[in-house]
């Protein structure tokens, strides 16, 4: 526990409810800076991982450390440090958004100007509407707001963009981009893997209390190296090969063709998404050892899923 | 030190502007006892040792009803809607979260009480109240053992919609046990003996001295006692038991 640029440390963390283990073994360390995503399944251990780094939950096991703090003290220095989206925090009914800044303002040593976080939350518009008349994405707005008008250091944000329309998700993750342009660190969880691509410069993908795969979002998994090459052929059939020369694999592929006089319909070139390592990781059932083939050729039909 | 209480002082503030705002919360602090004291006055008028019972028995009421039934009902909603939970994770010290929180509480008593002594006074014939500082002490220590005993039945409540019938099963036999022992020199031994070990019963008495009938603190130092007792369980409770955040999430 000694790497001055971690603004997170955690070691074997490990939590139980009674007989069920919900964390078995966590290791992450966030640096200072850096956006950092926990990525899994519902009920894998993400929100229980991370209310005990805001110190809501006490560790059955492991150590941890939050820019220094053991959270588990709850001391007030850790906690003007930190904003915290919760992923179901309420508010008072009859408050206005402004006016619930101006009292949290008043909780920090140094806050942050209400209008201006009211313009970085979008909402001017409704500064002065009582939050009971708010709209759930106003709501969550607000959240975000409340969370960083002490002008913490680290924020934590659990499922920030749940229920978002598309708009909404869009201005949500660019209020992440400048709080990590502003030099915070955020540590988000969520089970969308575009979210975590978009926004994480590092993931972990957690299942089942435990950490199967960690890296950034671009290198991660045993696909690191692939590229995919997919086109559709003379059949309409889809065909995908995994390499890693792709130059040589199109050379290849496209003499081919034109030796044929034939088109390459559809050719895409592609390296594996975070959701090829996020499905086959949580999958469990797909073993991955024949990926190594460098011209492994699978077809599959066109039209995956696109989302989590 | 300072800190603390400044924060405490901002809290309390909020507190009164978001119990203004909320009519719901001002019916059942405010309404609910006057309610009972214009009807029971309409019904006893010209019978002025009913009159003198019936004052009394409303301000230990009004007590009750603005700590233990608004604090019970003021923590489910707030701890099922997250909102203790989006506080605990901000540097807010917990003792200044309370101290605005009961100075909420003990305002709305305070209110409440003067109202009844004044509706005493232009109303009902009675007189100012006879002994201040009795009841002084007995406002003050009501208040700490019901807002305490609210606090801790909040942890026996399990969500916001279920809130009205279980405070409304303790709030209103107790009540009605204490009213009708106060007020019957007939009602059976054992209904009696239930009525002086609930904090109600005792409360009215130590008010009656205060404001009706003048016998002084030392006359009541049992009830005093009663009451003081169950603040100390209701305390135990309150902060052995206190849950931040509902159990559903």
């Amino acid at each position: 526990m000694s790497d001055a640029a971690a603004a997170i440390e955690v070691r074997a963390l490990s939590k139980r409810y009674g007989e069920f283990e919900a964390v078995r073994g966590i290791d992450i360390t966030v640096r200072r800076g850096e956006v950092f995503g926990l990525l899994g399944p519902n009920g894998a251990g993400k929100t229980t991982t991370v209310e005990i780094l805001e110190g809501y939950r006490a560790r059955s096991g492991g150590e941890v450390s939050v820019l220094g703090h053991d959270p588990g003290g709850r001391s007030r220095a850790l906690r003007r440090q930190i904003g915290i989206v919760l992923q179901s925090g309420g508010i008072y009914g009859h408050i206005t958004p402004r006016e619930a800044l101006r009292h949290w303002a008043g909780f920090y040593p140094h806050p942050r100007n209400v209008e201006e976080v009211l313009a970085l939350a979008g909402l001017q518009a409704q500064a002065d509407v009582r939050s009971r008349r708010l709209s759930g994405g106003q709501l969550r707005r607000l959240d975000f707001a409340l969370a960083l008008i002490g002008d913490p250091e680290l924020i934590f944000l659990d499922e920030p963009t749940t229920g978002f329309d598309p708009e909404a998700r869009r201005s949500a993750w660019e209020t992440v981009r400048r709080l990590r342009d502003l030099g915070k660190t955020v540590l988000l969880t969520t089970h969308y893997l575009d979210e975590a691509q978009e926004l994480a410069d590092r993931v972990a993908i957690v299942k089942d209390g435990r950490v199967l795969a960690i890296g950034p979002p671009r290198e991660l998994g045993v696909g690191a190296s692939h590229y995919r090459v997919a086109y559709r052929d003379r059949d309409g059939q889809f065909v995908e090969h995994q390499t890693d020369d792709p130059t040589a694999l199109l050379a290849e592929l496209t003499a081919a063709a034109l030796a044929r006089g034939e088109r390459l319909e559809e050719l895409s070139v592609g390296r594996p998404t975070l959701e090829d390592v996020y499905l086959e990781l949580t999958a469990e059932a797909e073993p991955l050892s024949d990926e190594r083939r460098p011209l492994a050729e699978r077809t599959s039909s066109a039209g995956e899923a696109d989302d989590g | 030190m300072a800190e603390t209480i400044t924060l405490g002082w901002r809290q309390y503030r909020l507190e009164r502007r978001m119990f203004w705002r909320n009519p719901s919360a001002a019916f059942f602090n405010f309404l609910l006892p006057l309610l009972f004291l214009a009807g029971g006055g309409a019904i006893l008028a010209g019978n002025q040792r009913e009159l003198d019972k019936l004052l009394p028995a409303i301000a230990a009421m009004s007590v009750m009803a603005t700590t233990f039934t608004a604090l019970a009902y003021n923590i489910v909603f707030l701890r099922e809607r997250g909102v203790l939970k989006r506080i605990r994770g901000t540097p807010l010290p917990t003792l200044s979260y309370f101290g605005g929180v009961a100075a909420n509480a003990v305002t709305n008593t305070a209110l409440q009480i003067g109202i009844v002594i004044l509706a005493g006074k232009l109303v009902f014939g009675i007189g100012w109240p006879d002994d201040w500082p009795e009841l002084i002490v007995f406002v003050l220590v009501g208040v700490v053992s019901l807002a305490a005993l609210g606090v801790a039945f909040a942890h026996a409540i399990p969500n916001f919609e279920s809130t009205a019938a279980y405070v409304n099963a303790v709030f209103l036999p107790v009540v009605f046990i204490s009213f009708y022992v106060f007020d019957s020199s007939s009602a059976p031994g054992f209904l009696r003996q239930i009525a002086e070990a609930l904090p109600l019963k005792p409360l009215i008495d130590g008010l009656s001295g205060a404001l009706v009938t003048g016998s002084g603190i030392g006359d009541h130092l049992d009830a005093l006692a009663v009451i003081a007792l169950w603040g100390a369980f209701g305390l135990y409770f309150a902060v052995r038991g206190f849950s931040w955040e509902s159990r559903r999430s």
